[in-house]
């Protein structure tokens, strides 16, 4: 078990740079999940980590030691590949003793290891079989099986779930949590599947473009999202964005339907009259009476969930009186298409008009120019 | 279910498979029964007197220690042959699998001596060799080493191995290059995880994964070895000197067309056809199931 520092890390192929100068302190035992778009330079930092992809810039501390240099079989290092990269042609028994042998450990304790982890993995009665011969979920246990043989300092996930089918992912996903949990191995695990990510992550690297967009706790990141890459790409279904104006005396926003909601603050170095762009996620928009909505949603379609009901549909104008002072007539097709997020369920007819509301503490405001959040 | 095709009559099917089995019967099956029918045969010196003689020409065959001497060299040669082409190619879809600069360039360079017609090869390397003129052998000569393929047996035999073999490099290269960039990356990367150096990761994890390359390679390296070097062994060293570079395939031309003894000669054609069969039997029998891991 050690801590990993990254300082001030950044790659580049060539001239073209995939991630910059990205710090982030990783405690012991912390299980950190880095999540993004394919492309975003996540796997390129886990592979960093791992020795397999050369450091341009900074460097990378495992435990006290900076291992830019180190070759990965130096770094006390184990990796779940997302295709297992099982040995094919060796039984399981063999690919999980395959680096105890290279060590130089005694026939006996090998055979101790194996088993002590062929027990937790449930694999004992497979270690004869070779990888063909397994499921994929099994294959998915020998890889984790081959890392925890050796007891290292990090273990490095790249993608490990995201070849196993719905059922599998979650039931993989929890014992992936268990076995770190009871291992208490500091872990990086990557990952595109923000369900993923929020389950299993002590703390949350966002990336997008190279850039940690925000590092922390999976709720953190929910509830006060960094950026309006962050909020759009954490939680499903996804935030709603709307252009806004800031009233003048910064007590409301103005939105292009004319609505008004009421903020609880003015936002920290904000005009009034500027542009902001407004974050609603689905569940923080309440159905209500007519006198309190302050929004309107015409129906479009509706997904029943079971436990919730997803409603999506468009802004529409709000009444006379609700749009005082404000252009009535800015009703336009790209006025985005909305989610609302009830619970149980509900039935709406297409093209009926709901009236909203959203508490001002569900409010997240993001600089309309950068995406910063405005606070 | 799988679907059949059936046939309303009878001699459509027979008509489609007609050129095939026209181009089989003319070109395999009726030399092949000729050779057969021939190695039962005797002529007399002068060709004016066939006798039937059953299968004493088999017998004259292996009870001739000339013929069982050149059974040993063939083997010999084969087996350098197959070992010199595979490690060489090895070596360099290895190394070729790890240039990223210039590798198609560096590639196509080496599958060019697969376009190179036997008997030139052969010639390039008579020159290359040729005490008189040859580079390599006034190299040897300068080292010290007393090289001449024209009276030394294990000198010629060296050479035959040698231009056999650049032959059929390319060849064994481009099936080699094939199965290392068929093997993921990861697992390489997994291994170098887990501990093992370059050396160690090859022959546990990379040398496995193409060993089914490697039999299919080794069985058709030893084909090529047995009967398609006439070309190269008949330009460089003609069999000689004496009888030192004669294989099998060799003394059947030999024999046959320069010795006139058609009744022997094709004698030892059956044999090399029988060796042959035996050999693509293996091939199918364990290729097509795979050397499997």
């Amino acid at each position: 078990m050690s801590s990993i520092s990254i300082r001030g890390v950044a790659k580049s192929y060539g001239n073209t740079p995939v991630i910059h100068d990205l710090d982030v302190e990783i405690a012991e035992g912390e299980f950190i999940v880095v999540v993004g778009p394919s492309g975003c330079g996540k796997s390129t930092l886990l592979r960093m980590i791992a020795g397999l992809e050369r450091i341009t810039g900074g460097e990378i501390a495992i435990g006290q030691r900076v291992v830019n240099e180190l070759e990965p079989k130096d770094r006390d290092i184990a990796m779940v590949f997302q295709n297992y990269a099982l040995y094919p042609h060796m039984s399981v028994f063999d690919n999980m003793a395959y680096g105890l042998k290279i060590a130089g450990l005694p026939r006996e304790e090998i055979r101790q290891r194996v088993d002590r982890a062929a027990a937790i993995l449930e694999l004992a009665d497979f270690l004869e079989r070779k990888p063909r011969q397994l499921s994929g979920g099994q294959r998915q246990r020998v890889a984790m099986g081959r890392a925890i043989v050796r007891d290292p300092s990090v273990f490095l996930f790249d993608e490990p779930l995201s070849n196993l089918d719905a059922k599998l992912r979650v039931q993989m996903r929890l014992e992936i949590k268990q076995l770190q949990r009871s291992l208490g191995t500091t872990s990086v695990y990557v990952t595109h599947d923000q369900v993923e990510a929020m389950t299993l992550a002590d703390r949350l690297i966002v990336m997008n473009a190279g850039v940690a967009e925000q590092i922390d706790t999976p709720l953190a990141v929910y509830s006060h999202p960094a950026s309006r890459f962050v909020a759009g790409f954490i939680g499903s279904p996804a935030m709603n964005f709307l252009e806004a104006t800031l009233t003048e005396d910064g007590s409301h926003l103005g939105l292009t339907t004319g609505d008004r909601l009421t903020l609880d603050h003015r936002p920290d170095g904000l005009g009034g009259g500027q542009n902001v762009t407004l974050g609603l996620r689905p569940e923080d928009l309440l159905l209500c009476q007519e006198p309190e909505a302050s929004l309107h949603l015409r129906v479009e379609m509706v997904e029943p969930l079971g436990a919730d009901t997803l409603v999506h549909g468009r802004l529409s104008a709000g009444n006379g009186a609700a749009s005082e002072g404000a252009d009535t007539t800015l009703v336009s097709a790209t006025a985005g298409l909305m989610t609302l997020r009830l619970p149980g369920t509900a039935h709406f007819d297409q093209g009926e008009r709901l009236p909203l509301r959203a508490t001002p503490k569900s409010l997240h405001l993001f600089d309309a120019a950068n995406g910063r959040r405005l606070s | 279910m799988q679907k059949r095709v059936t046939f309303r009559h009878l001699t459509l099917p027979y008509l489609f498979i007609l050129p095939q089995l026209a181009i089989t019967i003319v070109f395999f099956i009726w030399p092949a029964g000729e050779a057969i029918y021939q190695s039962l045969l005797r002529q007399d010196a002068f060709g004016l007197n066939t006798r039937f003689v059953g299968f004493e020409n088999f017998e004259r065959l292996f009870a001739d220690p000339l013929y069982i001497d050149t059974l040993w060299r063939t083997l010999g040669f084969s087996v350098s042959v197959t070992l010199l082409s595979m490690l060489s190619a090895l070596l360099f879809a290895v190394m070729a699998d790890h240039v990223i600069r210039g590798a198609t360039t560096y590639k196509t360079l080496l599958i060019w001596p697969y376009a190179v017609a036997p008997a030139i090869a052969g010639v390039l390397w008579w020159f290359l060799f040729n005490p008189s003129v040859g580079i390599l052998a006034y190299l040897l000569q300068g080292l010290g080493y007393d090289w001449n393929p024209f009276l030394d047996g294990d000198d010629a035999m060296i050479l035959v191995v040698i231009a056999s073999a650049w032959k059929q490099v390319s060849y064994n290269f481009l099936f080699f290059l094939a199965g290392l960039q068929a093997i993921p990356r990861s697992l390489i990367e997994a291994a170098a995880i887990d501990g093992a150096g370059p050396v160690k990761r090859f022959w546990s994890i990379v040398f496995p994964l193409l060993s089914p390359t490697t039999f299919f390679l080794l069985v058709v390296n030893v084909v090529y070895a047995f009967f398609d070097t006439f070309g190269t062994i008949h330009a460089t060293t003609s069999g000689g000197p004496g009888q030192s570079t004669t294989t099998l395939i060799y003394k059947v031309f030999n024999d046959g067309f320069i010795g006139l003894n058609y009744g022997s000669s094709a004698a030892q054609s059956v044999v090399l056809m029988i060796i042959v069969i035996g050999l693509t039997v293996v091939q199918f029998r364990y290729i097509e199931r795979r050397v499997h891991y």
